[in-house]
């Protein structure tokens, strides 16, 4: 009868205490809380969110198209008609604006995620491993970061010549040595840490050790490398544009559009001014957004 | 009780440097008895862990062993290839580290990372693993098992990691568990509860390891204790009869050095110096340099480890000579 009881109540203490500690935090909570702590982390959310999204619906948006001409209305200011302007054809600078961020957003976002994958599979691989596959893969990010990366970048587009997936894999080809060696760095840190001797003890397999105890725990450090990567590509895309090797005109990137507008830069600063704004704004907001998610999603660095 | 689980002989490792080769274990021998708790015990820097580390196959670059064998229930394990090894370890040979603030992977959930070690070991389902690992969180006492096993290790205290610690290394029933300074970062009361806890695991044929600093510790756990000096072993006797009589001035050294609360104001003893740097030992015994009693003898070359009476040995010219305290 007593045991009973005492058991009874050790299931409602139980019970009590479950709902206070260790509760399953899901995604959503996470995003919440973010929303709580970091204003301007939402707020770049949400530049980002819909920056996408007009780009998506850019037909929707403008009554123009792409590159539709109107030589009578060459390099006009920004008016009623043409909010931004329009450029040396007289095409709407918004439309181009809008269409271009289709462009300059996968750039940014296919390449920096394609780098880091290859970036952090490589760098622990030669953090964890060591000795040969160490010493190769690690020689090989430093004959690429040997060069400037503007450089490999316009050696690698101008052998396989211009287009969009290209600029993928140039990007992607420029960026992965960096990813890789601080990732590296963080597994051979991580490699003599206790928690990864533990798991040796306990017979875990290398691959596994590597996936499930270095990996996450570089994942900080990879969201910021991530953030970073993004305006990098973006900012990349450009400069290459502009040197005519990335995106070929008549289609619109931020990037080859501040080219084509420098030439214009006295009768009509409108044609850099509006790319270049946009760029820093998503370079920006880019930012943002990783140190607010940096924030919510390291479980060390909760705050109660 | 007389079957052997671990038998370490003339054990020896070896680490190159610069200025020369040292030697942080040299030629250990020690066995445990199945069912039963030694303890090693010595000042810091005298090899404790690291013969830890040696049996467990876990020394670092450069540190190598370079001589001796461990066999674990008559099978020689040092010859293993690494992937055995690892095999075996978590099985057979479990280990629980000094610190239990980084032995945890700071990421992981604590539950997910003990039913790591059980899946690796055993073939069951995802909700078999759970079942067993909060069964095991409750049989190391952990509050609330359900509860904690969603923590991540930040959210717990240190007793409570350690603890997760040992339900890690117990949860694939291990026939050998080496604790290598399991209390030293926890409080006294937390310290006597996992004490007891791995006199539990004892009390079900868990042989144990434990290495310590602590004479407290070793005093209240152990049935036999090594005491080590300089990677060797000086002296070695079941615990009463090395707490009653020690005979190495060392372990005396060692006793005196721990305050006391009956003995009054007396001041507190030190064994003067300081283990003795591994590259530049004395040519003859290891302690001579700090020694009270050392003799002409102890200068010129090494004692051996002589049986002074059933199960005590003493590495040291002076027993014999002189009676014990």
């Amino acid at each position: 009868m007593l045991r009973t009881k005492k058991k009874q109540a050790e299931q409602i203490t139980d019970l009590l205490l479950q709902s206070q500690i260790g509760e399953e935090e899901t995604f959503r909570d996470l995003m919440r809380r973010m929303a709580r702590e970091n204003k301007t982390a939402v707020i770049s959310f949400a530049l980002i969110v819909i920056i996408i999204l007009a780009a998506i619906l850019a037909p929707l948006l403008t009554p123009y198209e792409e590159n539709e001409m109107d030589l009578l209305h060459r390099l006009a200011a920004p008016s009623a008609d043409h909010l931004l302007g329009t450029d040396e054809g007289g095409r709407d600078v918004l439309t181009r604006l809008l269409y271009g961020a289709r462009v300059s957003l996968l750039i940014g976002v296919a390449p920096a995620l394609l780098s880091l994958i290859l970036g952090a599979v490589l760098g622990v691989a030669a953090g964890y491993k060591g000795g040969l596959a160490d010493a190769v893969i690690m020689r090989i990010a430093d004959v690429t970061l040997a060069f400037p990366s503007m450089l490999l970048a316009m050696v690698i587009m101008y052998a396989l010549g211009g287009g969009i997936l290209n600029v993928f894999l140039t990007l992607t080809l420029v960026n992965w040595a960096n990813v890789a060696r601080v990732v590296r760095a963080q597994t051979l840190k991580l490699k003599n840490c206790e928690f990864v001797e533990a798991a040796r003890v306990i017979g875990v397999s290398r691959d596994r050790i590597m996936r499930r105890h270095i990996l996450p725990n570089c994942l900080p450090t990879l969201l910021v490398l991530f953030t970073l990567n993004i305006p990098a590509s973006i900012l990349t895309e450009s400069s290459l544009s502009f040197l005519g090797l990335g995106i070929q005109p008549p289609n619109a990137s931020w990037g080859l559009m501040i080219n084509t507008g420098r030439q214009y830069l006295y009768n009509a600063p409108w044609l850099c001014f509006a790319p270049g704004a946009a760029i820093m704004l998503i370079v920006l907001a880019f930012n943002f957004l990783g140190n607010g998610l940096l924030d919510v999603l390291d479980p060390r660095m909760k705050k109660q | 009780m007389n079957e052997k689980m671990l038998e370490v002989r003339g054990l020896t490792v070896c680490i190159p440097t610069e200025k020369g080769v040292i030697r942080p274990v040299n030629d250990v021998s020690l066995e445990i008895p199945a069912g039963s708790i030694v303890g090693i015990v010595g000042e810091s820097g005298c090899g404790k862990s690291m013969t830890a580390r040696a049996v467990m196959g876990l020394l670092r670059h450069p540190a190598k062993v370079t001589g001796g064998s461990v066999s674990l229930c008559g099978r020689e394990i040092t010859s293993l290839a690494e992937k055995e090894y690892r095999k075996l370890c978590g099985n057979e040979i479990s280990i629980i580290f000094q610190e239990p603030m980084t032995s945890l992977n700071p990421v992981m959930r604590t539950g997910r990372q003990v039913e790591e070690a059980i899946r690796l070991h055993t073939a069951c389902s995802r909700e078999e693993a759970k079942a067993k690992t909060l069964e095991i969180f409750r049989k190391v006492e952990i509050p609330e098992p359900e509860g904690r096993y969603n923590c991540y290790p930040h959210q717990l205290s240190g007793g409570l990691r350690q603890r997760v610690m040992i339900a890690m290394a117990m949860v694939c029933r291990p026939k050998l568990l080496i604790a290598d300074e399991p209390t030293t970062a926890l409080d006294v009361t937390v310290e006597a509860q996992i004490l007891k806890l791995l006199e539990k695991l004892r009390d079900e044929g868990t042989s144990v390891l434990v290495i310590s600093h602590n004479l407290g510790v070793i005093a209240k756990l152990c049935d036999y204790v090594y005491v080590m000096y300089a990677g060797r072993i000086v002296e070695q006797a079941e615990t009463e009869t090395l707490f009653s009589r020690p005979a190495h001035p060392y372990t005396r050294g060692l006793f005196r050095s721990v305050t006391s609360l009956r003995e009054g104001s007396e001041t507190l003893e030190t064994i003067p110096g300081v283990v003795p740097n591994l590259l530049r030992l004395p040519a003859g015994c290891s302690f001579s340099l700090r020694c009270g009693q050392c003799g002409e003898n102890c200068r010129q070359k090494m004692p051996e480890l002589i049986e002074t009476e059933p199960g005590h040995k003493v590495r040291c010219f002076l027993t014999g000579k002189e009676g014990t305290e």
